[in-house]
């Protein structure tokens, strides 16, 4: 049903009747959802700390708004909010990844 | 670079990070995994840099040096036992930071590109920013308070008083209200009432839930950091923000079930908190005297020795009693004198999922002789010799028996159907639960009172 699903949104676009951008998103986020939940269960239980901490990093992907929010050239109480968002999470990009390598390195099969 | 090659690096992205997930599936592929979602980062900062239009290059360098550097400085020095510590305060970062971002669009909507005619903001933008800044400032002190408990700075026992949850309930609607009032006009109080409220509502939903629940806690923040991550996606109308959040978010809450289940708890019985408490003052008087045997390392040893096949039980006292290595070296001698070594894990044994796993695997136990419950568990009856070390209630045959007991229903590692079990133990304390043992009085069972390292180091001293 899904990729009817998405279809189905575009028909309506093309005929003229206009689907929110929303709308798109949220087709996006359902999707997306369904995907986490078949990849996760995948995920071998004993890699599920590694899970955690690699999360982590890929939150850190909302990077993407405090780079937009800290662009402005003239700096102003919005743009500061911005810069300061962009060491936070650059905190848990490079913390979240290296700390996930540091961890699969150790895992080693049996000799 | 067009919008439509920028659309397409961010779902190469997006693909990156789905990559990276699913490479977690072995510990083979993991490492690749791992690199696809650093290249994947790459990709979707590199891309936006361009497209910024920025004239602060210089200033986002230096705030990605401090950060990029404070994360490789935690990473590379961290133990390993602090990672949930290090998890928690992770997401608290991308809560605070979810939250700046919203406070920042609605300061300077121009900058994201989502400013109507009149330099407000759309009604749908605006909802958008008040789902993404609650979610982001719950996260944001809830994960604060999970890493307090966690470091040891505040006490893990659940904090409940009288009228909690109507207390919780009140801010709750009052915040909702703000938010609404906000969404109708987009004026700057009710947003930082709304956020205020968020703030507060953390702290209080997460200090009556104990020490001994917070690999739910754990798990739960890990999911609304996703949620957030998915809100700011949806202001920014970026799929890759969306689809990053929803793998993030349903993650956590696929974490956050396999831990309830593993409890035998509803995730709904674990956030109204107050487990700890309860469970403790209810069995403390009434404990009869019951016969136990008692051994020296000497005779485990002695067992070990002369068993066919062993199954280690190692839980987090393990961890607490610096005894990882200790133990692989008894494993490794025995192994080498032909015994059939493996290690059982279930799945609360550390402080957060998998936790047990990378504590084994930075002793250098290799992944394959680490099982899980399901897999070992029809084993037992097959092995001679079950060695239980740091770990107590999850080996509680009443968790199966006891219909009364606070256990009951929790899955178990099977321990009780092995020929012999030893038990290392300090004292004939009570677990977690503040639950008597039937393991204990057994009469296959040896106590052997010890503290775990000092334990493993006799035991590997009359092995040797």
């Amino acid at each position: 049903m899904n990729p009817e699903m998405a279809n189905a949104a575009v028909q309506a676009s093309a005929h003229g009747a206009t689907v929110d951008p929303f709308v798109f998103g949220f087709t996006v986020f359902v999707l997306a959802v369904f995907i986490g939940y078949q990849v996760v269960w995948n995920v071998t239980p004993a890699l599920h700390t590694p899970l955690m901490s690699v999360t982590n990093a890929i939150s850190g992907i909302i990077v993407v708004g405090a780079i937009l929010a800290a662009a402005p050239s003239d700096m102003n109480v919005g743009s500061i909010m911005g810069l300061v968002a962009v060491a936070l999470v650059s905190v848990n990009i490079f913390g979240g990844f290296l700390v996930t390598q540091r961890m699969l390195s150790m895992f080693r099969k049996r000799k | 670079m067009s919008a439509n090659m920028v659309a397409m690096a961010y779902l190469a992205a997006a693909v990156l990070f789905i990559l990276a997930l699913k490479g977690l599936s072995s510990p083979v592929s993991a490492r690749r995994g791992n690199l696809f979602g650093m290249l994947g980062m790459a990709l979707a900062v590199g891309v936006t840099l361009s497209i910024a239009g920025t004239h602060s290059y210089l200033w986002i360098f230096i705030a990605v040096l401090i950060g990029g550097g404070t994360g490789t400085l935690i990473a590379r020095s961290i133990p390993m036992t602090h990672m949930p510590q290090l998890v928690a305060a992770m997401h608290s970062l991308v809560g605070l930071a979810a939250v700046m971002i919203a406070a920042s669009a609605l300061y300077n909507p121009q900058a994201y590109g989502i400013a109507a005619a009149d330099g407000s903001l759309h009604i749908a933008s605006r909802i958008e920013l008040f789902l993404g800044t609650f979610i982001g400032a719950i996260t944001f002190t809830a994960s604060v308070v999970a890493f307090a408990k966690l470091q040891g700075l505040v006490s893990g026992r659940p904090l409940v008083f009288p009228g909690q949850h109507l207390v919780n309930l009140l801010l709750g609607i009052i915040m909702i209200g703000s938010g609404v009032v906000f969404c109708m006009t987009g004026e700057w109080t009710p947003f930082l009432i709304m956020t205020g409220i968020a703030l507060v509502l953390g702290v209080l939903l997460i200090v009556p839930i104990g020490g001994a629940d917070m690999p739910v806690v754990v798990s739960m923040l890990n999911s609304y950091s996703g949620w957030a991550a998915a809100g700011i996606g949806f202001t920014l109308s970026n799929n890759m923000l969306i689809v990053s959040g929803a793998l993030v978010g349903s993650s956590g809450a696929i974490l956050s079930y396999i831990m309830c289940r593993a409890m035998n708890r509803s995730l709904f019985n674990v956030l109204m908190g107050g487990f700890g408490a309860v469970a403790g003052s209810s069995s403390g008087g009434a404990r009869e005297e019951r016969p136990y045997h008692t051994g020296a390392a000497e005779d485990a040893a002695f067992m070990l020795q002369n068993a066919e096949s062993v199954i280690i039980i190692p839980g987090y006292g393990l961890a607490v009693a610096r005894a990882q290595h200790a133990l692989k070296e008894v494993a490794d001698v025995l192994t080498a004198a032909g015994v059939k070594v493996r290690f059982a894990i279930h799945p609360v044994a550390g402080r957060m999922p998998g936790h047990m796993n990378v504590l084994l695997a930075e002793a250098d136990v290799p992944y394959d002789a680490v099982q899980e419950m399901d897999e070992i568990n029809p084993e037992f009856a097959e092995t001679d010799v079950a060695l239980v070390i740091g770990a107590n209630d999850v080996t509680n045959p009443s968790a199966k028996t006891d219909p009364t007991s606070s256990i009951y229903g929790m899955p178990i590692l099977d321990v009780d159907k092995a020929r012999h079990v030893i038990f290392i133990k300090r004292s004939m304390a009570a677990g977690y639960a503040g639950l008597d043992n039937d393991l204990f009085y057994m009469d296959k069972t040896m106590m052997l009172f010890s503290d775990a390292k000092k334990a493993c180091e006799d035991m590997l001293h009359a092995l040797k």
